[in-house]
């Protein structure tokens, strides 16, 4: 018998559970996002997972070699250079760039009503990163720039900045914190926002110093959006690859090759797939377990409001 | 009696306020001077002559005034001016890019906003098995750094479809979708008053009548901020588009400016053209940022407290 010919009121709950007419009207409304997500992530990155296990290099067709690119990988002394490179770049940006939006944000709480004038501080956010990078190179250009200029007028010589290994990676970030400290600003911005206003006025009457009422009211009631404000940066931090694209190219001397642009200079220029695939898969390792760290050191979904 | 112990409590408050308004006022008007500076050294570079410029780096206004700047990046000079200019004297189009990034960008706004509305919807409101699973899948892929998913779907559009080098390729992997649009839309709906759908379906309209006709004209806000940020995000790409749309056919705006800066005519960078064509590639960007900046400030508020 065929289930056509069976009365609705008959049919088994699970069929008319998994072919009713919303059911079948839900799948219509997926199926264009579905076709997209099977297409270009779920599919992609369990082949990302298997390339990595392979020695493809978009010659010869793949050959399983275990894990053979992994024990490749952490032999190499320019992996370990280039994640070191990494994290110095990340300790120089997001310590510097969380103190800065913090202060940026109780200093626009207390002032600046509008939000036009607030604004101000999302236009280097909405730029490229190729943009800024461009324009941030020609004005750390030491002969030509305003900086080297001030330092010329101080008849100082001006540093070479990203002309040289040990300044190219604080010159990195020097202008990703010029592009983003404005937008963390914004969040913890209006993180401040929700604090109660009682809760100051409660420790202005216990006689408690604006210092005091920082430390013991306002950072412990920013916790959740200090640590969607750290969760991103420090995953966004890690991934720098465009303003290097259009500066240094990994240089001078390897100093600003970030783990990107290791991924990168294997993949697009030995095409060593199989490989670039197994340091992307490492990457993607460190990044979870660094959020999942974050999430449990700083306790993201309690707020000492509640 | 209260009234007396207050009143030197309050008037200590106010000059204590008064001094750290005055300190506040110069920590953001000095942010507001970083933030704004290095476009004034864009601008002022844009209307130099190079040869003026090279001999008079230190002035802060621009030296030989020229607009032909401009006309050289958008190919208007002929190759003779071009290379006085301190230009490759190359045929340079930024008409081109420009075109060829709004159609990236137009595509990829409206395609993954009206295909992400749909499957948000359905998650939001619709019954049907598997809804659950498939949503925390969605939000898995959120986690994905894009390098994983970036070198399988490099092999993909460009080797196993052969959509290298076509608009197509560029738009591929986020035409029908993004986690993020899913989720941000899905919890919008959410909270939309299901009333007003329950009205519409007793006037007999079906489920894509209700989305189209009652869902979407209710959520133009959420939509329009969400169209915004991916505005801003695929017109800001770079890696992506650099590997599959390097023929000047499909290239965009900020593969270009790479590729522009890459190149170094007469021994050094073309830095007045390069800043003409920074400034160019600006104007959308300024454009959103002049209409839409308050919407802008807004939503990155709320992206903050998902």
């Amino acid at each position: 018998m065929t289930p056509v010919a069976v009365p609705v009121a008959a049919r088994p709950a699970w069929v008319r559970r998994w072919f009713s007419q919303e059911t079948l009207v839900a799948w219509l409304f997926i199926l264009p996002s579905l076709i997209g997500f099977v297409t270009f992530y779920a599919v992609p990155a369990v082949r990302g997972l298997y390339f990595s296990f392979t020695d493809w290099d978009m010659l010869k067709p793949p050959q399983f070699i275990g894990l053979d690119n992994y024990t490749q990988m952490f032999q190499d002394r320019q992996f370990w250079n280039s994640l070191g490179v990494t994290v110095y770049y990340v300790l120089l940006n997001i310590p510097a760039q969380t103190v800065l939006a913090i202060l940026l944000a109780v200093m626009m709480d207390r002032v600046v009503k509008s939000t036009l004038l607030r604004s101000v501080f999302i236009l280097p956010w909405l730029l490229p990163a190729v943009i800024v990078g461009t324009i941030w190179a020609w004005i750390l250009n030491p002969a030509l720039g305003p900086i080297g200029s001030i330092f010329r007028a101080l008849s100082l010589t001006p540093p070479p900045f990203l002309g040289s290994p040990d300044q190219a990676m604080p010159s990195i970030a020097l202008i990703n914190i010029w592009q983003y400290t404005g937008n963390a600003a914004l969040l913890v911005f209006a993180g401040l926002q929700t604090i109660p206003k009682e809760v100051y006025e409660a420790g202005a009457i216990d006689g408690a110093s604006e210092g005091r009422l920082f430390w013991s009211i306002t950072l412990p009631l920013l916790r959740p959006v200090l640590v969607f404000v750290l969760v991103t940066t420090i995953i966004g931090s890690f991934q720098v690859f465009d303003t290097i694209a259009v500066t240094t190219l990994g240089g001078p001397a390897g100093a600003t090759r970030v783990i990107i642009w290791y991924i990168f200079e294997y993949a697009f220029n030995r095409f060593q797939m199989g490989y670039a695939t197994a340091v992307a898969v490492v990457l993607f390792l460190i990044l979870i377990s660094i959020t999942i760290i974050q999430m449990r050191v700083l306790k993201a979904d309690t707020s000492d409001l509640a | 009696m209260t009234t007396h112990t207050l009143a030197p409590v309050r008037s200590g408050q106010r000059r204590r306020l008064s001094a750290g308004k005055l300190a506040a006022w110069l920590v953001v008007g000095l942010a507001i001077f970083i933030t704004l500076a290095p476009f004034w050294w864009v601008v002022r570079t844009a209307l130099s002559t190079k040869k003026d410029l090279l001999a008079n780096p230190d002035s802060i206004l621009p030296v030989g005034f020229t607009w032909l700047n401009f006309g050289r990046v958008l190919g208007q000079v002929d190759t003779a001016t071009a290379i006085a200019l301190g230009g490759s004297g190359q045929k340079i189009n930024f008409w081109l890019f420009a075109r060829n990034s709004a159609i990236v960008t137009s595509v990829t706004v409206v395609g993954q906003t009206f295909f992400s509305a749909l499957a948000a919807y359905a998650f939001a409101r619709l019954k049907f098995p598997l809804r659950d699973p498939l949503f925390n899948l969605y939000l898995a892929a959120l986690m994905i750094p894009g390098i994983v998913t970036l070198i399988p779907n490099y092999l993909l559009i460009h080797r196993d479809l052969d959509w290298g080098n076509t608009f197509l390729g560029i738009v591929a992997p986020t035409l029908l979708m993004s986690p993020f649009a899913v989720f941000f839309l899905r919890q919008f709906f959410l909270g939309v008053n299901r009333e007003l759908e329950e009205a519409a379906a007793l006037d007999g309209a079906g489920t894509f009548g209700i989305f189209w006709r009652v869902i979407l004209p209710i959520s133009i806000p959420p939509i329009a901020t969400l169209a915004l940020l991916t505005f801003v995000g695929t017109w800001n790409s770079y890696f992506w588009p650099s590997l599959v749309g390097k023929d000047e056919s499909v290239r965009v705006l900020t593969v270009a400016l790479a590729v522009f800066k890459s190149q170094t005519p007469q021994g050094v960078p073309d830095w007045t053209g390069l800043m003409a064509a920074t400034l160019i590639s600006m104007i959308p960007t300024l454009g959103v940022f002049l209409l839409f900046g308050r919407r802008v400030v807004n939503s990155i508020q709320f992206t903050g407290f998902k």
